[in-house]
This record gives C-alpha cells, structure tokens and sequence, in this order.
C-alpha cells in the first residue's frame, strides 16, 4: 500500500486528507478550497473514504455511511410507530383472524393482513435491527482507529495552512513573554494538558470524550447480541403455571427438579375506610387491588424416581410471591402474574322428591371425584359419569370441554331401600334430566366451594447478563460523549507573531468564552470564529 | 398535609406566571444580555421567582409523597405535574449555564400550561395497583421525566432560534408551521379554559348509548356533547343534543372533548390575532432580537446532549428494570414503550444529523421541535387514547 510521507517527515497512510502530525493539507481537491477544513475524524484516512472497488469495499463504505445509518434509525422510528396502532397479537385475547376485523373493520382486517399484528416479531423489523447492529460495528470500525492513530501521532507545531484554516482563529503582533506565561497558567488553571515543543504551544483536554460514541456503540452492540441469545433454544424460558391452592405442581423447564407448593392465594384491595387518603379515589374507581399473593413453597426432587414413582421431594425455601416480588432459585424466577378462582366442589343432598325430605348429603370434589358415596341406611350415590366441563358435542352427545370443572355435570344413580336398583339422574348446572322416566328422589344442590389457582410465570433468561452489560457500557459511552467534549487550542510563533487556533468537538460558545477568560488581562487579540463572521458577512450582505 | 400540598402547588403556578412579566422586562430593557454573563434586575427578579416557585413547587412534591406514602408520580395529574416541574428545574440548571433570561421567557408559559394542562385530570391521591408498588416505578418515572423536561428545553430554545430566523415579512411554509406551533399552544389553554368553564358551572348530562359489543351503557358527558356516542339517548333534561354522533370503535366523549379544545382554541386564536394584527411568531420577533442565533443553537443542541442520557437511563433501562420486576419481561413492546423507544430513536437520529450531516441551525431547531411534539404525543395521547399497560386512568 502506497504512503504519503508529508513535508514534515511524517509517513501517514494512503487517503489520509490532513497530515497525522503536522496538518497540512494533504488532499489536493481539499488543498483547493480555501475554507475552514472539514476536521471530522482528523482528516485521517478511513478505509470508506479511501476504496471503492471491490463488493466488499461496496457493503463497508454502505455500512460505514452515517447517512445510511440514520436512515435505517429512522426507518426503524417508522415502523416501530406503524406497531402502536393498533394492539399488538399479544395483547388480544381472541384469535387475530377474529379479532382485528371485528374490533376494526376494514382497516383492522388490512393491518392483520399485512402482517402489522405482530411487526416486532416479523421478519423485516428483526432485519432492520440487525442491519443497525451491522452497521455500527462497519462505522465504529472504519473511524475508531484512523482517528486513534492520528490523534496519537499529533505533534504541538502545526503547518500554517492548518492553523489558519481553522474556525477560531487569531493573531497578534505585540506581545511579550509573560502574555504567554499567563495564558499558559491559565489553562493549566482550566485543566488543560499542555505540551510544548519550540516554544509553540498545544492545550488539551477532554480527549477521551472522543472514544464516547465508539464506547456506546461497543454497548449496543452488546446489547443486541444479547437480545440474539434468546434465539438459541434453553437460553430464554417463559412459561405459565397455574397452581391451585394446596396443590404441588412441577415448574416446566426446569429438568423436572423443582416443585411449587401453592399453599394459599391472596386479594387485598383498598379499604376506604381504613386507607383514608384514598378514599376520593377509591370511591371513583369502585375497587382497587392492593395486593395479588401466593404464599408457596419451593421443593427440589432428591432422587431419581422409577417412572410412575412419586419423586421424593425436600423442601427448599418457602415464599411469599407477590406483583414486583419474584421468587427466584438457581437461575429461574417464578412471577405472580395472574389468578383465577376454580369451582373445587359441590354438595347435594339426597332429597325424596314427594316430601322433600333430605336423606343426607354428600361433598363431591370436582378434580377428584369418588365413584361411590355411602349414606347409610341403604342410601347410597354413584357417579356413573362426570362432565367437568360440560358441552352437548356435534352429535349432541354430552361431553366435556376440558378438564377444567368450569361447568360441571354429572350422571348420577341414586340407590335408596325403595329402590335398591338405583335411579338415574343427568344433573349439570341449572338442569336435571331423568331420561328413564320419573324419579323418586333428586339430587338437590346445596352449595359450592371454590379454590384459587395462581397464574405464575416461570422465567429463566441466561442472556440477561449480556442486555446489563450492554446497558452500562452504553450509558458510559453517551455520558462520556455528550459530558464532556474535546477542546484544544494551538498558540504557536509563526512570522514574529502569536497565532492561536482552537478546535472542539462541540459547543464552540463554551470554548471560545473559555479562550477569552484564558487570554484575559493579556494583550493578546481575541480569536475570531471565522464560521460566524463569514454568516454575518451574508446576514449582512 | 393534602390540602397544604394543593396551596404549595397553587403558590408556585402564580409566582411561575409573574415571573413570566418579569422575564419580559429583562428583555424590554436595553442593557438586555447578547450571551454576556450578566442579567439585569428584572432578569434577576424573574430567576429568583422561578427557584421560589420551584422550591414551592418541591414542597408540593414532598408533602403530597407524605400524605400518600408513594412518590406523586402515579396518575395522569401527578405525573403531568412533575413534568411541568422538571422543566422548571432543567431550565434553572440551563439558565446557570448560559445566563439566558430570554429562555426563561420562552420556557415557562410552556410549563404554566403543562401544569394548567394537569390540573384538569383528576386531582385525588390515588392508591397503588400491586404492578406500581415498586420504588424502580418511581426511579423509572421521576428519571424520565427529568430526561423529558431536558429535551425540552432544546425544544424552547429551537423555537426562540425559528422565531428570530424565519423571515415574516412573507408568509411561506416555515411561517405557516411555526404558527402552527404557536396554535397548538394557544390550543392547550383553550383546553385548560374550556374544561374549567364547564367544571365550575358543574355541567353533566348523561347518555344511554351501545357500545362495540352490542351491550347498552350510559355515559356522562362533562361537557355539552357536539359529538354523541353511537346510537346515544340523551337522558338528560335540558342537555344539549349532540349534532353527529360517531361509530362505536371510536371514543365520542374524548373526541367531544378534543372538539371543545379547539373550539376554544380557535377562539383564543382569533382574539390574539385580532389583538395583534399579526402572525403570534411575528409579534414575539421583537422579542428575540438581540439573541444570537449560534447562542441559542447551542443552547438547544447542548439540553439534548445533556437530556439524552438521562432520558436513555430513565425511559429505557430503569424502565427495563421495573418492567423486568413487575411483568416478568424486561420489554414487551407496550405501546408506552415503544414510544419511548421512538423518542430515543429520534434523539438518536438528531444527534448523528448533526454531528456527521451538519445539520446545524434552522434544521436543527426544527429537529426539536419534532421532538418535543413526540415527547408530547407519548405522555398525551399514547397515555389516553392508545390503551396500554401504562395507561393511566385519565378520563
Ligand atoms: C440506535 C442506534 C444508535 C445510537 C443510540 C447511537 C448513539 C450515538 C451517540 C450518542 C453518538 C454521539 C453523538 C454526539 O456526541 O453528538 C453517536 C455518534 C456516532 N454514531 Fe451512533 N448511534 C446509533 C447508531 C449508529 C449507526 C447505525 C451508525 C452508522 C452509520 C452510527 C454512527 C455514528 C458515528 C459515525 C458517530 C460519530 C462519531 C464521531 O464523530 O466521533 N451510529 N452515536
């Protein structure tokens, strides 16, 4: 690869537009303009800048391109509003196919149709995304370590083409050594680093501010990979539990190690009279909650069962799970995240049509129903057959839906001394059935019992060490770049006179209000910002 | 300790507003500050009742935190609210940077109607749902706001830049849109008055109408309804009958709202205009002439460098933090969220515009705007009119 050895004696790599060292102007279309010099990234050479042949020098300068860049961050703005129009697929709570149309209309059916139902998951958002990761490392890569060299190989005394074309620029012709002196202390005093070769002068700081966007870059590209991770299978569990109460049930995904014991579901609400302050509130919204909670225990499996075995199970911790208080073990946490209270059992009682006299009762549960139940004296109940969930099916047989006892029902045969073949009775919610005629006693429903089921969610999510660290590096990087800014200033003997020239990275108001403090209670002339004076010159003009 | 929170925030909004004739004299008066270090007594008058009314204004927040025994920043009143304080304090914290009283004069009728805006919602302390018993809520939101209320800033400062920079002499796009900022501010206080009007004379009717599902509801208008809900019954004696009514998927109470808003605002305009003689953004020109335009560029520029980490840290990772707490999932692309992440976006694109595209001056100005108007749409409409997991229960 050919170089460029500058007139100052540094070597600076092909395509470099400004020397490392020295400054000059080492472009010759950039020799030609005689405005202020483009400083970004130094002038140093950037592979973007510098090929253009290849496919793979195509895809880099693309991806390297700033413009590019905002233009996928807006695309992505776009998109990501196109989203919040309607509700997202998981937030509905019946099928899209349905749902979008009939909440909708037309525009609902056209936004399911066009795939917008679930646009943060589709394939050409998860692309735009990946594209933004593509590209931050490209231009990251392309400019980070150009302008790593050059600002290392900087030297204090600058070309003159270099100083003059800078934006704050001045000179003076009188002036005496403790002038120099004193805007020497001065800096020092406002923190600069100051190197001095031949009696010219550079005053820095803040330079590490320039790594800030690379930093932050480094942490969103963290941060994506991380949010990747969750596509390797065993990375990312979420899955729902329910549980009812007084139940132990196996937390899926955890390799059949963990059980929870669900001892007891917990609703608080507000009570206005006891929580006073509220009582405005409560009043207009009817009822709040104030607590959803499942008092559980934690089991770990200590040995390998035989299949059919029950697991032998030691207790491991007991927990209070509550909205924003996770229980968590060994990478897992298990979250409360919904409830819903299930019928658990039913009691009727035998009850001899013609006097209506009870003979006695029985409690049937609903997950577990006996077959047979004994009321003595020759009275006894059979549950021939049980519907938990009950529907009439296609054929309209009965049948049942799930086994879920939302809707219980139940054939019955009701044996008593009268009739010691027993009776047959269809009974569901709200309806009995004889089918073989009348019946001398009825089963007569006495009462219900319910029990809550906790909704957890059970969460493991190994890839969260990675969205953290992303996370943190991010914030160092913007913090670093957008706190602080890189300031210096050159003042340099060049023809018997002082120049000083002053860049920064941003807020040139601050750094020249900095220059003017600097050179205070000296006779050196104020350097002038040469963008402005040429806009008030057209202002003017 | 309620009532004593309600007089302490009633005592900063009245000083917030004399500062504002005060913010006025430092720029009538002719030593006005061309970005020298120096502010006159009227300037100095005017910052001095903006930190009172802002330490009131704490003491508002404090007392209120006392008596609920949770950081007011739960429902659409307390949160607005704190907005409109945080965008006091960032411009206190600008001002001590760049010594502007003209920002001043330019951020604080914002935040008048910010806090007037509030005050219209609801105003009780209300009780925590289990899902916002968490102190990361209260980082979350407190963190955000601050972030929002700085960004805010750069939007104060880019409209002090457009209306000192667009030409007025002739009417063109610029001006056109410029006055169209200049409404939809106008257009807030006619929300403000309106709502105030119809609540003091306590109006109310009642509707029985049939919502998207087929049941019948009744609904109660605060408002005379020009636009009634799907097939509406008017119950009340006396009340007014609304003149169109509109399909059941669409909220007829809030668009009847909206339409008073802008009745009001309309009206307001007009009168301003008639006042005036005038484009609003020409009449203040005067105001702005002795400013600098690269000064107020770098205001502008320098609150979205300083308000976007601090509106990264609150509105994305505390924000992934609690939501990982209370939901179980760090994000899940609730609308709230997803706004947030369009803001961040924006601010994103803003930053590198500049840097690398140089968009410096006029566009840049322009740029925050358009953020302050998406800061505006996530905490107004996305909190009332797209429901969500964040939403408030504002009316
Ligand atoms: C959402 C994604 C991104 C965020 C949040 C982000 C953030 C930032 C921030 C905060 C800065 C510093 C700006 C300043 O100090 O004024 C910056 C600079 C920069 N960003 Fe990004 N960036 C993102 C994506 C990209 C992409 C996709 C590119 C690729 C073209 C890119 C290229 C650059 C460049 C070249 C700089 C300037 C570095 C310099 O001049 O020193 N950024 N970025």
């Amino acid at each position: 690869m050919e170089q460029v050895k500058c007139e100052c004696g540094h070597v600076n790599p092909h395509g470099t537009v400004l020397c490392e060292a020295c400054g000059k102007v080492l472009d010759e279309q950039e020799e030609k303009k005689s405005q202020l010099l483009d400083m970004r990234y130094e002038g140093s050479a950037r592979r973007s800048q510098t090929y253009n042949k290849t496919i793979v020098d195509k895809i880099w300068n693309f991806f390297s391109s700033v413009k590019v860049g905002v233009w996928l961050i807006v695309l992505t703005l776009i998109a990501s509003i196109l989203g919040t129009i309607l509700p997202q697929e998981m937030y509905i709570n019946l099928p899209p196919e349905v749902y979008y149309e009939q909440e909708y209309g037309w525009f609902g059916k056209m936004y399911y149709q066009l795939g917008f139902h679930d646009l943060y998951g589709s394939w050409w958002y998860l692309l735009l995304i990946a594209m933004i990761g593509v590209s931050l490392v490209i231009c990251s890569l392309d400019r980070v370590i150009p302008l790593y060299k050059a600002l290392k190989a900087q030297r204090v005394t600058r070309n003159e083409g270099f100083l003059k074309r800078q934006r704050v620029f001045g000179t003076t012709s009188n002036f005496s050594d403790h002038d120099l002196k004193l805007v020497k202390e001065h800096l020092k005093a406002k923190r600069y680093q100051i190197r001095e070769e031949n009696g010219d002068l550079l005053a820095e700081k803040g330079r590490f501010s320039r790594w800030g966007p690379y930093v932050n870059h480094i942490g969103l590209i963290i941060f994506l990979f991380g949010g990747m991770l969750r596509f390797i299978p065993g990375m990312y569990v979420n899955e729902d539990l329910w549980v009812r109460e007084g139940e132990t049930a196996l937390v899926p995904e955890t390799g059949e190690q963990f059980y929870l014991k669900n001892n007891q579901f917990i609703l608080q609400t507000y009570d206005k009279n006891k929580d006073k302050t509220f009582e405005e509130a409560i009043e207009r919204a009817g009822q709040v909650v104030k607590n959803y909670q499942s008092n559980v225990e934690l089991y770990q499996k200590k040995s390998e069962s035989l299949p059919g075995e029950e697991p032998k199970l030691e207790k491991v911790k007991e927990y209070k799970v509550r909205v924003n208080h996770p229980l968590t073990f060994d990478g897992y946490s298990i979250f409360q995240s919904s409830y819903r209270s299930e019928l658990n059992s039913m009691t009727f009682s035998l009850t001899n049509k013609q006097t209506n006299q009870s003979v006695g009762d029985l409690t049937i549960s609903l997950v577990n129903p006996k077959s047979h139940y004994d009321l003595g004296n020759g009275y006894s109940v059979e549950i021939i057959e049980y519907f938990p969930d009950f529907e009439f099916d296609k054929n309209k047989e009965p049948s049942t839906k799930s086994r879920v006892p939302n809707n219980p029902a139940f054939v019955f045969r009701m044996i008593s001394p009268e009739k010691p073949e027993g009776e047959t009775s269809f009974v569901a919610i709200k309806q009995t059935i004889e089918p073989f005629g009348e019946n001398t006693y009825k089963m007569s429903f006495k009462g219900i019992e319910t029990k809550n089921v906790s909704g957890f969610t059970v969460r493991k999510d190994s890839s969260l060490w990675a969205i953290i660290l992303g996370g943190i590096i991010f914030m160092i990087g913007v913090v670093q770049g957008a706190y602080w800014n890189h300031r210096r200033i050159w003042i340099q003997r060049k023809n018997g006179q002082v120049w000083i020239a002053a860049h920064t990275n941003k807020n040139w108001y601050g750094l020249k209000q900095e220059i003017e403090a600097c050179i205070e209670n000296t006779e050196l002339n104020i350097p002038v910002d040469q963008l402005q004076a040429e806009k008030e010159e057209q202002e003017g003009a | 300790m309620a009532g004593l929170s309600s007089n302490l925030l009633f005592i900063a909004f009245i000083l917030y507003l004399v500062s504002i004739l005060f913010y006025g004299g430092s720029i009538k008066e002719k030593r006005a500050n061309q970005g020298k270090r120096e502010t006159n007594k009227w300037g100095k008058i005017a910052v001095s009742l903006t930190i009172i009314g802002f330490i009131a204004q704490l003491g508002y927040f404090i007392t209120r935190w006392i008596a609920a025994k949770h950081a007011p920043v739960s429902n659409m009143f307390e949160f607005t609210t704190f907005f409109g304080m945080a965008l006091v304090g960032a411009f206190i914290v600008i001002y001590f940077i760049y010594r502007t009283t003209l920002l001043g004069l330019f951020t604080m009728p914002v935040a008048i109607l910010i806090i007037a805006y509030a005050s219209m919602f609801p105003r009780e302390i209300t009780p925590l749902i289990p899902a916002l018993q968490s102190y990361w809520l209260h980082i979350h939101v407190t963190t955000a706001a601050i972030g929002e209320a700085i960004l805010a800033i750069s939007f104060a400062a880019g409209l002090i830049y457009l209306v000192k920079g667009i030409d007025q002499s002739t009417r063109s796009k610029k001006t056109f849109w410029l006055e169209v900022i200049m409404f939809s501010l106008v257009a807030v206080l006619g929300f403000v008055a309106v709502s105030s009007i119809f609540s003091a004379a306590d109006y109310h009717e009642e509707f029985s109408w049939v919502d998207k599902h087929d049941n019948e509801a009744t609904l109660d208008y605060s408002m005379p309804a020009l636009i009634g809900p799907h097939e509406g019954q008017l119950l009340t004696e006396g009340g007014l009958n609304p003149l169109v009514s509109v399909p059941a998927f669409i909220n007829a109470k809030k668009l009847n709202t909206v339409v008073w808003s802008l009745i009001g605002g309309i009206v307001l305009y007009v009168i301003i205009r008639l006042v005036l003689r005038k484009r609003i953004s020409a009449a203040l020109q005067p105001l702005v002439k002795n400013i600098k335009l690269d000064f107020v560029d770098e205001i502008s520029y320098r609150s979205v460098l300083i308000g976007f980490p601090v509106f990264t840290l609150g509105a994305l990772i505390f924000a992934m933090i609690w939501a990982h707490m209370a939901w179980s999932r760090f994000w899940g692309w609730d609308p709230k969220e997803v706004w947030a992440l369009i803001t961040w976006l924006f601010y994103a694109a803003f930053l590198h515009l500049r840097l690398s595209k140089g968009w410096h001056g006029e566009k840049s100005a322009w740029l925050a705007v358009v953020g302050f108007v998406i800061i505006m749409f996530n905490l107004v409409a996305v909190n009332l009119v797209i429901a969500g997991l964040h939403s408030y229960a504002g009316s």
